[in-house]
């Protein structure tokens, strides 16, 4: 909750609280609540995705394996690194080194675009062929024009693999929608930081957003194996 | 008001407001619609939820009066579907679930635990938002063509075959649902980092026990719903085929997730309601509250069970008989914490200093009706009578024993207590008891006919009925009557109060806790200076301190 902490135009320190390690308290453990609400959010579709798992077996195998596990591979690492920038990012600010901070949010924000640039371009192989565009059959949007004959499955295991893809867009783009929500948010901290609002004692802003931005990365831990590898072992 | 009790400890010459509060900081809108101040914000929140309480309202009476004839030729099936609906809809997730929360909670949490206001004040102002917004896109729902799935969205019929407005409604439930998850979060981290010095843990009075054991369930709780419901808008917008059995979903884990969170739900209405009790019944026996820590205890006892029995909601739905069974055990187990609660108060009035002031009517009102409630809940969490009763209007009966008889009766309490505090003025006691009456009498008369209904046999939702139930269908239509005009009453003399209503002085019932320390209304920053706690909750053997307010 990053607005809430955001330093008010007297110091930091806002009106209702004692002091700043309340203050710092009190954004730390919002944050942590709001993850945990976060876990239960994505955690109905991961319930969902085990249930039709097990129940779908095949289906689930022959959707994962057409996914490109190579893409997905590289986009784990990009998120990884950019972990690493954000953890870089919250260290600088612990120095005060506001320049530094600065530096290792932007490079945050540009892992993180790298990772929905590669989104955008996954998705749109499988939505394009919906439209009649991209190279021949294969759309794999769930409804009327859900195409199952690039997957070679049996004929009865076909309307299966629609869950599998109701399934992967509904969990990659939740996962997406908060990393496009968390980008701006990221901006917004470091131009308070290119302002200088950050010290030693009062960095709260940048350690929770890490904290957002850790949490995202780690949904995607969980999302990669179950939606590319599921079909190769 | 406060005979045979001790003597009135307030000085008894004419009370005067205090020169500057909070509802005289500011008279602009922005003073208003922008502010930060939790007491605003729950003044926002009373009036928003007030105006669906009466719409809700409105849709009870419209089913009420269908209900009058048994061929149904009041209004269409179609229509009647939508109606119910819509009364569903609008109590459950726009009264019901913030009630007490965003009003009086909003209100008292920092007072009562001697803080300047929640940890997150423009959060709080934020959830009020999107209350607003997500009651906006309900309402458009239901207003154009309006919503006929009943409030429980069962698939396929709500993604596939229903032809109302359910997407738009789904997308409103879905938005309210982060109000309710922002308004837990505020509390569970105001309880966590904002008490005053000297208010430890096991001196927080109960009602802020209550409201967090409340926040987690609005935590965990509500996010599951909320991806649930997204689902089903998305299944219907982009045929998503999560619940559709002829694309190989599952309807059933529909249900299991929305139960997850919707039974759940109960005790985020029921919770803080159970708080409110505590406070007051404590106040008007003159009593320090027995059982304290079982009391806070049961509290959290309620809110982690509660999520283990939601399966009971689908005995006949198909599952496993163990399944079953183990959900069945479960349901009796929740039952424990609840008795806990109605003993403990029931031994707090035990040679205690009785009065019979308007909240202390509710209180009498809630525990007799939450019993009721309660008790009937086991013959529904038992396999063998719920496969005879489930669908019909036992069950009917049974919930609104619960959400209305329990919930309401505490919220309406609530209310009447913290009143002068709020507002800082008195209203008609006399009015007040007759309408305490009235909306008891009126309950029971509704809803006892609707027990023997459902057990004869007549499922709910249908729009017409065999001839036979009709004595019990008019019977409970009076009732509702009776309710009705028992609600409209405090909305009179409770508006009367806030303009005429001489001043109340800063501690009307001699009640103990920091809220009653300050000024009626208080001042815009709660306390002149921190309160420092040196004593257990409740302290009614020893004087209540003084405002430290002047």
């Amino acid at each position: 909750m990053p607005e809430a902490s955001a330093p008010p135009a007297q110091g930091p320190l806002a009106h209702h609280f004692a002091n700043l390690k309340q203050q710092k308290h009190a954004a730390v453990l919002g944050m942590w609540v709001f993850i945990a609400q976060e876990v239960l959010f994505f955690g109905g579709l991961f319930a969902t995705y085990a249930v039709y798992a097990m129940k779908y077996k095949e289906a689930f195998e022959a959707g994962s394996g057409h996914l490109n596990w190579k893409i997905g591979f590289f986009n784990t690492l990009v998120l990884i690194a950019s972990s690493l920038t954000m953890a870089m990012g919250v260290h600088s600010a612990a120095l005060g080194r506001s320049r530094r901070i600065v530096g290792w949010l932007l490079a945050t924000v540009f892992l993180g675009t790298v990772f929905l640039g590669v989104k955008y371009f996954e998705y749109g192989e499988k939505i394009a062929p919906c439209f009649g565009m991209g190279a021949g059959p294969g759309c794999l949007v769930p409804g009327q024009l859900f195409d199952a004959s690039v997957l070679h499955v049996a004929a009865d295991v076909a309307p299966e693999t629609q869950i599998f893809y109701s399934l992967y867009f509904a969990m990659t783009g939740l996962h997406a929608l908060h990393m496009i929500v968390g980008i701006p948010i990221i901006l917004w901290i470091a131009h308070a930081a290119w302002k200088g609002r950050y010290s030693p004692a009062w960095h709260t802003p940048v350690e929770i957003v890490g904290l957002y931005w850790h949490f995202v990365d780690i949904i995607w831990i969980f999302l990669f194996p179950l939606l590319y590898l599921m079909g190769r072992h | 008001m406060n005979q045979g009790t001790e003597a009135k400890p307030m000085t008894p010459e004419v009370n005067t407001l205090p020169k500057e509060h909070y509802l005289n900081a500011g008279y602009d809108w922005k003073s208003w619609l922008l502010t930060t101040d939790h007491k605003r914000i729950a003044i926002l929140y009373l009036i928003s939820i007030s105006v669906m309480f009466i719409l809700g309202g409105l849709y009870a009476v419209l089913i009420r009066w269908n209900l009058l004839v048994p061929d149904g030729s009041h209004m269409s099936a179609e229509t009647y579907n939508r109606v119910f609906t819509a009364h569903g809809v609008i109590m459950v997730f726009f009264f019901l679930i913030p009630s007490i929360p965003a009003t009086l909670g909003n209100f008292l949490i920092p007072l009562m635990i001697g803080a300047r206001d929640l940890a997150f004040p423009r959060i709080n102002l934020l959830s009020w938002y999107v209350y607003v917004i997500g009651a906006a896109f309900t309402l458009f729902s239901l207003f154009s063509g309006g919503l006929d799935t009943g409030w429980t969205f069962y698939t396929p019929y709500s993604t596939v075959f229903a032809q109302s407005n359910v997407a738009f409604a789904a997308i409103g439930i879905f938005i309210a649902g982060f109000s309710s998850i922002l308004t837990g979060l505020n509390f569970i981290v105001t309880v966590h980092t904002m008490r005053a010095p000297g208010m430890t843990w096991f001196r927080m009075p109960l009602f802020v026990w209550a409201h967090y054991a409340t926040a987690i369930i609005q935590i965990l709780g509500t996010p599951v719903v909320a991806i649930t419901i997204l689902l089903v808008a998305l299944e219907r917008l982009f045929h998503f085929g999560f619940f559709d059995p002829a694309r190989g979903g599952d309807p059933i884990l529909f249900q299991h997730l929305f139960w997850f969170y919707s039974h759940p739900a109960v005790y985020i209405m029921i919770l803080p309601s159970m708080g409110v009790v505590s406070e007051l019944i404590t106040c008007f026996s003159r009593k320090r509250i027995f059982g304290y820590s079982f009391i806070a205890m049961s509290s959290m006892a309620i809110a982690v069970i509660g999520f283990l029995v939601w399966a009971h909601h689908m005995f006949v739905s198909g599952m496993s008989v163990y399944s079953a069974m183990i959900f069945s055990a479960l349901t009796y187990l929740v039952a424990i914490p609840s008795a806990i609660k109605v003993f403990n108060w029931t031994a707090t009035m035990f040679r205690g200093s009785i009065s019979w002031e308007t909240p202390m009517m509710y209180v009498f009102g809630f525990i007799g009706l939450f019993l009721i409630g309660g008790l009937t809940g086991l013959f529904l969490g038992n396999l063998g009578t719920d496969v005879h009763l489930t669908d019909t209007y036992f069950i009917v009966a049974h919930f609104h024993y619960i959400m209305v008889g329990g919930a309401i009766m505490g919220y309406l309490g609530g209310i009447h207590f913290w009143w002068p505090k709020i507002f800082g003025r008195k209203y008609s006691e006399w009015w007040g008891r007759i309408s305490a009456v009235l909306i008891f009498v009126g309950f029971n008369m509704t809803f006892l006919p609707q027990f023997l209904l459902g057990y004869l046999g007549m499922p709910r939702r249908y729009h017409a009925y065999p001839e036979e139930f009709q004595v019990l269908n008019v019977l409970s239509s009076a009732g509702a009557l009776i309710l009705g005009i028992g609600y409209l009453f405090p909305s009179l003399y409770l508006a009367h109060s806030m303009v005429k209503g001489e001043p109340a002085g800063n501690n009307p019932w001699g009640a103990r806790g920091l809220e009653w320390e300050t000024t009626s209304p208080p001042p815009a920053h709660n306390f002149d200076q921190t309160p420092v706690v040196e004593d257990e909750a409740y302290a009614y053997d020893k004087a209540p301190k003084e405002a430290v307010v002047a």
